[in-house]
């Protein structure tokens, strides 16, 4: 009896223990869609700039960045109340963006201007542009606060910039159409990943050289349908999940060898992805089928789809109250 | 190999000096478009050549990094001009050509003993002789032969199971090419010719169409779908929901193949668009399309060899590893038998992308953009060997 009490106590306490919220920018909905991890379901739907993707909690979680490309402008909000508290300036059609560390400074990559933007959003004014390659996509910081990489798709490479003095200090060729980057290992690698390429680059942040470039098959699937994107790293840095887009897969990669340990069937189009607060979990978006896949961690197996807008994007994960 | 074209160079390049200069002339022959009934579409005058001015310019972002500067040269040839001539002086400053003129043209600009050694790319001319015994070592065809567009549409319509097929042909010798290229593919993915007829009608279709082409259409036997041969654009317009019988129309109206149109957007292809239409002032064609196509592909050789040699570049891009991305779902690359840039091709309506060839289930032991045009098999070409 007791035993069981306490299994049970268990299963009710887990749900609080995770709790939390998964924020899903739906691009062709100009919407969010809220998801509560507890239940799993849609439990908000909330109204956005035109074209939303980029989407960023600030460190308290009090305000949410949002991309929104075709209003040009990065919008915050009161994730409390879904409310538009004001806009910031973006320079034109904003796509993805980093916070800064010091919580103070956006680093905006411009899609269709070939321009990084750096935003102050407390004076709400822009410090910096910095020239860059076409199509700027991805972009990282180091958790130093020291470097910020933007990548651009049609350019095909990494740009590595000071984020001191916003100048350009190192330009690295990845494959062709990078799309996603991520300073990992505590600063030690920088992965870049490569959508037409079909591959994930690593460099040394020492040396920006290239230390690994990982490929992906998968039986039964077009070598051009694996088209890496968004990715994700376990927080002991182990492993990594990266999606596979029209490969409709998420792989999941041992950090330390590079080798492909897995793939995790998806929706179609999966694209970027965020944790649960317990790391118990990962939710990616599914461009083309609209929906979210749950996946567990532990078992890397998939386990529910959730409907959500037209062409989710960008995935962001809020804590719950606890 | 450094080349001398700093006159050539349109606008400025700002930098130290660069490591590498790298020098394309745009060469085109204006060919007047015939006569059509409708004043909607008239053919841009700098059809194409935006393209290339568009691969430039990202080009030149992309070499602003690297210390490689781009430069591009533009020479109109008239009518009855003597294009030879311009080619010999393009060929003096710069191996690399992009050519927008007809396969005459482009043949004998790539046999003049000047331009051996050279890399001219076709950006223009549809034969599908061209990649096959009418080939050049020298010649690259970043625009898709009629094959290429015939084999897309046909893959389209058996992929519907849209099996029977009507064909109107109309008047000039592309129409023809065009019609014998449907013809031949369609044979190719066994649908049936449920009969065909050539366009002979004088009448102005503006006024007439609604008399005139459902006694045209009266005599097909029962189809599934109506093909149009008209690649001017002349009459075909006028066709659809003229028919006798009710049935949709493809080919050069209706649904139609197209290296590239301004409804395709998926793939990162918004980008592209706003880039051409911000550049041009107009949608992006395909003839604008191949002309960019040639010269990114030029520029992602240069930026991944390090080299402005045309035989290691023209060695690199017949290569396994070149790739280009262009905004199509697949990254692009070259067939190593004749040339031709393999890219899939959408089917396009006015106002949306239908499908995109290659479709669904039509397999191919290397590369399934290869079910689309002449595969090595298929083609005569001996020069690349």
């Amino acid at each position: 009896m007791t035993r069981c009490l306490t299994a049970l106590c268990l299963i009710l306490a887990l749900p609080a223990f995770a709790g939390g919220e998964i924020w899903v920018t739906n691009e062709k909905d100009d919407t969010i869609s809220v998801i509560d991890i507890d239940s799993m379901e849609v439990t908000r739907t909330i109204p956005t700039g035109e074209r939303p993707r980029g989407i960023t909690f600030s460190h308290d979680y009090s305000r949410v960045y949002i991309c929104a490309s075709d209003s040009d402008s990065v919008q915050v909000m009161d994730p409390d109340t879904g409310k538009i508290l004001h806009d910031l300036p973006s320079g034109e059609d904003p796509e993805q963006f980093i916070l800064h560390p010091d919580d103070r400074h956006l680093w905006i990559a411009n899609e269709d201007d070939a321009v990084t933007t750096v935003v102050d959003v407390d004076s709400r004014t822009v410090i910096a542009q910095i020239n860059v390659g076409i199509e700027p996509e991805g972009m990282a910081v180091n958790k130093a606060g020291t470097i910020v990489v933007t990548t651009s798709e049609t350019t095909n490479m990494a740009h590595w910039i000071d984020a001191a003095t916003h100048k350009i200090i190192a330009n690295t060729l990845v494959d062709s159409r990078p799309r996603h980057a991520e300073f990992v290992k505590d600063d030690t690698e920088l992965w870049v990943s490569s959508e037409i390429g079909g591959t994930v680059t690593v460099f040394g942040t020492e040396s920006k050289e290239e230390r690994a470039r990982i490929t992906f098959a998968i039986q039964g699937v077009h070598p051009d349908r694996i088209q890496p994107v968004g990715f994700e790293f376990t927080p002991d840095g182990k492993t990594a999940f990266v999606a596979l887009g029209p490969a409709n897969h998420v792989a999941v990669i041992n950090a330390e060898t590079y080798e492909v340990e897995e793939y995790i069937l998806t929706g179609r189009r999966v694209w970027h992805m965020a944790f649960s607060p317990d790391h118990s979990q990962l939710f990616t978006t599914n461009g083309i089928s609209g929906d979210v896949t749950v996946i567990d961690v532990a078992s890397r197996k998939p386990l529910k789809s959730i409907k959500v807008g037209r062409f989710p994007w960008g995935a962001a994960m809020r804590p719950g109250a606890s | 190999m450094r080349l001398a074209i700093a006159s050539l160079l349109l606008g400025l390049w700002a930098g130290s000096a660069p490591a590498l200069e790298l020098g394309v002339t745009w060469l085109h022959r204006v060919v007047p478009p015939p006569p059509v009934l409708s004043n909607l579409d008239p053919v841009p005058e700098d059809l194409g050549r935006a393209g290339a001015e568009l691969g430039l310019r990202d080009n030149r972002t992309t070499g602003q990094f690297l210390g490689h500067s781009y430069g591009l040269s533009e020479s109109d040839v008239p009518e009855g001009g003597d294009i030879l001539a311009v080619a010999r002086d393009a060929l003096a400053q710069s191996p690399f050509l992009i050519v927008d003129a007809p396969a005459a043209d482009l043949l004998a600009i790539a046999d003049l003993p000047e331009a051996q050694g050279a890399l001219i790319f076709n950006a223009a001319a549809p034969e599908t002789a061209l990649r096959s015994g009418d080939c050049r070592a020298n010649l690259l065809h970043t625009l898709p032969s009629r094959a290429m567009l015939a084999d897309a549409l046909m893959q389209g319509l058996a992929s519907k199971r849209w099996t029977d097929l009507a064909l109107i042909t109309g008047p000039r010798d592309a129409d023809h090419a065009w019609a014998e290229a449907m013809k031949a593919s369609a044979a190719k993915f066994r649908l049936r010719a449920r009969g065909e007829a050539v366009w002979d009608e004088a009448a102005d279709m503006r006024r007439n169409a609604s008399q005139e082409v459902p006694l045209f259409t009266q005599g097909f036997r029962d189809h599934d779908v109506l093909l149009i041969a008209d690649e001017a654009h002349d009459f075909a317009r006028y066709i659809a929901y003229n028919t006798w019988l009710p049935r949709p129309v493809a080919g050069s109206a209706g649904m139609m193949p197209a290296a590239w149109s301004r409804v395709v957007e998926q793939w990162g292809a918004a980008q592209l668009q706003s880039r051409f239409e911000e550049l041009a002032g107009r949608p992006m064609q395909d003839r604008d399309y191949a002309a960019w196509a040639a010269f990114r592909a030029l520029g992602e050789a240069v930026t991944r060899t390090g080299s402005a040699d045309p035989a290691e570049l023209r060695a690199y891009m017949l290569g396994d590893d070149f790739e280009l991305a262009g905004f199509k779902g697949s990254p692009l690359s070259f067939r190593p038998w004749n040339g031709q840039l393999r890219q899939p091709i959408p089917l396009v309506t006015d106002q949306a992308v239908v499908a995109v060839a290659p479709m669904e289930g039509f397999l191919h032991q290397g590369n399934e953009l290869d079910t689309l045009g002449l595969d090595r098999p298929d083609s005569a070409c001996t020069q690349f060997d």
